[in-house]
């Protein structure tokens, strides 16, 4: 496991169970205040070595936790996560808190609005330590693309933590927090959790609000939680999920109760093993820890069979033409005008918006906004967006077939384990290679769980990607499940 | 589909996109676009003609139950008072901007 790691310093900590904590809490033997305050402590001991907290919501935090052991002290019934201190990727909003999407041109915005997922943690009783740090407006695969510099590995700090949300696998694995809100456009919460050898949960699209999200690519962003472990995980996407009339793409789908769920043995469902996910550029060590995954869901009593998803490798270059074309849009607002930066220097309203933008944003936001400008632009759209919008309804219909035999399909979550820092960003497409079994999901709008499932010889630790169809996330979690126990 | 990209285009989208770019990073991303260019041209390996595009994956899940548009009512948004303050320049009613028109 993740806490073999050879380092001298120890970094990597487990936190608590949700249920151990509650525990705590509600005996009156925890106090939610004492216990933010010592988040807090760790947080600022450990995060000047690891760059994990862009900022902490402190005055919000220990006021929600005061509340807490107030209606502890009185006996009154307790909510879900009363006291559980948890941190939010930069991208989710927070009134009156720095949210700045790992961007410059975000740089002392304070939103007027809750991002629904935070509210609705917030209501639940979770304690918001903070602002977790991420690639710039989510792009990115190692978290170097933050303008506030990368997050370290805690496994290993010579190394990436996964991006994009590399601070919020990374916070969970370094337990600066108990969990995590991330988000997911093409893998950014299943390849760093599995860098960070935690748990990352990609809910089905529209399972959860994306009100508050400041948007990447709108038809593939999504939000899911980041935990210690997969029972906690799941009780954190069912607090999180639900149709909101603020986001009309989310699903009016009743949530079932996740975590019960997860209780569910895996015995006798169908796993599918699609061999285009086994093939070269598959690391062997991490082929070896997702084969012992696989045998142990056997030994669970589940069936294991071939799969075919031939349309696997056109996902990579398909979901940067339509990420892309969408963050071309999406990223048109930040022009100086209504929240941001604006450079101080312009003479005309067009200097003002071209001069902010090429300030404000980083390379790799540049080059995608570059790319998708391109994709939509007059003799091209045909060829690349258009042409990719057709691939994705492939891809999404060849899932849709393979779930018609199996109930999960099984995959490494990414071939490699953690990088080092410095060794792909000179290449943009070996980098968006790093994305290569995460995005067909992404595409195809299914759900998925990362879930550690052995190590490398050197500790770093490696995740198994368990798929499911629409609105299966009950039989991703009770997968993840049984190849979590298979690891204890 | 394998259009080599040149230091011209770059520019053109680099406008459209309101972005300046330095001759330094219009050279970069020179590099990288055709780079990027090159590696998806892979999808033109595959036949869809006929295939109908998809934009957004709530249609796959209409049996599941995905979400119908709500009814086109008023309702109250974000308070100007809330808003306006996080713009860089404003008069708190309206936002302010270098001059458009000259007379």
């Amino acid at each position: 496991m993740a806490g073999e790691a050879k380092t001298a310093e120890n970094l990597v900590e487990k936190p608590q169970t949700l249920e151990a904590l509650r525990a705590g809490i509600v005996a009156g033997r925890t106090r939610a205040t004492e216990l933010a305050a010592s988040y807090y402590e760790r947080i600022e001991k450990k995060n000047p070595r690891l760059n994990i907290y862009l900022s902490l919501t402190k005055e919000r935090a220990l006021e929600q936790a005061a509340r807490m052991d107030a209606l502890a002290a009185k006996g009154d019934p307790l909510p879900p996560l009363a006291g559980i201190p948890i941190g939010i990727k930069d991208v989710l909003v927070m009134q009156g808190a720095p949210s700045t999407a790992g961007s410059k041109i975000l740089e002392g915005y304070q939103p007027p609005y809750d991002a629904t997922a935070v509210k609705k943690l917030e209501a639940a009783g979770a304690v918001l330590l903070g602002k977790l740090n991420c690639d710039e407006f989510a792009m990115g695969s190692s978290n170097e693309n933050s303008a506030y510099g990368p997050v370290l590995n805690p496994v290993d700090p010579e190394r990436v933590p996964g991006g994009s949300s590399g601070g919020s696998a990374a916070a969970v694995a370094a337990n600066l927090a108990v969990a995590t809100l991330g988000t997911d456009t093409g893998g950014s919460i299943r390849q760093p959790a599995s860098f960070c050898g935690v748990v990352g949960v990609l809910p089905t699209y529209g399972r959860v609000s994306r009100y508050g999200l400041i948007a990447y690519a709108s038809s593939l962003d999504r939000i899911g939680p980041l935990a210690g472990n997969v029972r906690d995980a799941a009780t954190l996407l069912g607090l999180i999920a639900g149709h909101d009339p603020s986001d009309a793409t989310s699903s009016p789908a009743p949530v079932p109760d996740f975590a019960a769920e997860s209780d569910k043995p895996a015995a006798g469902l169908r796993i599918g093993v699609p061999a285009e996910y086994f093939a070269e550029g598959l690391d062997s060590e991490v082929r070896a820890a997702v084969e012992s995954g696989i045998a142990a869901l056997e030994a669970a009593g589940c069936s294991v069979k071939p799969v075919s998803l031939p349309h696997t490798k056109y996902a990579v270059p398909t979901y940067y033409l339509i990420a892309t074309a969408e963050a071309s849009a999406n990223l048109a607002r930040f022009d100086g005008v209504r929240y941001g930066y604006r450079s101080p220097s312009s003479e005309t309203l067009a200097a003002m918006y071209s001069n902010s933008r090429d300030q404000g944003f980083g390379a790799e936001v540049k080059r995608r906004i570059l790319l998708g400008t391109y994709a939509l632009s007059a003799g091209y759209y045909d060829a690349y967006y258009l042409k990719a919008q057709q691939v994705r309804r492939l891809l999404a219909e060849e899932f849709l077939r393979a779930f018609a035999e199996v109930d999960a399909i099984v995959t490494p979550t990414s071939p490699v384990p953690a990088f080092r820092l410095g060794e792909k960003t000179g290449d943009p497409v070996s980098m968006y290679l790093a994305d290569i079994y995460t995005v067909t999901a992404s595409l195809a709008g299914i759900c998925g769980v990362s879930v550690p499932c052995g190590a490398t010889k050197a500790g770093l630790p490696v995740g198994m990607q368990i798929l499911a169809a629409h609105l299966k996330e009950a039989t991703a979690f009770r997968v993840a499940r049984a190849v979590e126990a298979a690891q204890a | 589909m394998s259009a080599k990209v040149t230091v011209e285009d770059v520019e053109r989208v680099a406008e459209l996109a309101h972005l300046q770019l330095t001759p330094d990073e219009t050279g970069r991303m020179l590099l990288d676009l055709n780079a990027i260019l090159d590696y998806v041209a892979e999808l033109n390996e595959l036949d869809t003609k006929g295939v109908a595009p998809l934009a957004q994956v709530s249609e796959l899940q209409a049996e599941a139950g995905a979400s119908d548009l709500r009814g086109d009512v008023v309702v109250p948004s974000l308070d100007r008072a809330a808003v306006m303050p996080q713009a860089p320049e404003s008069d708190q009613v309206f936002f302010k901007v270098p001059k458009v028109i000259e007379r």
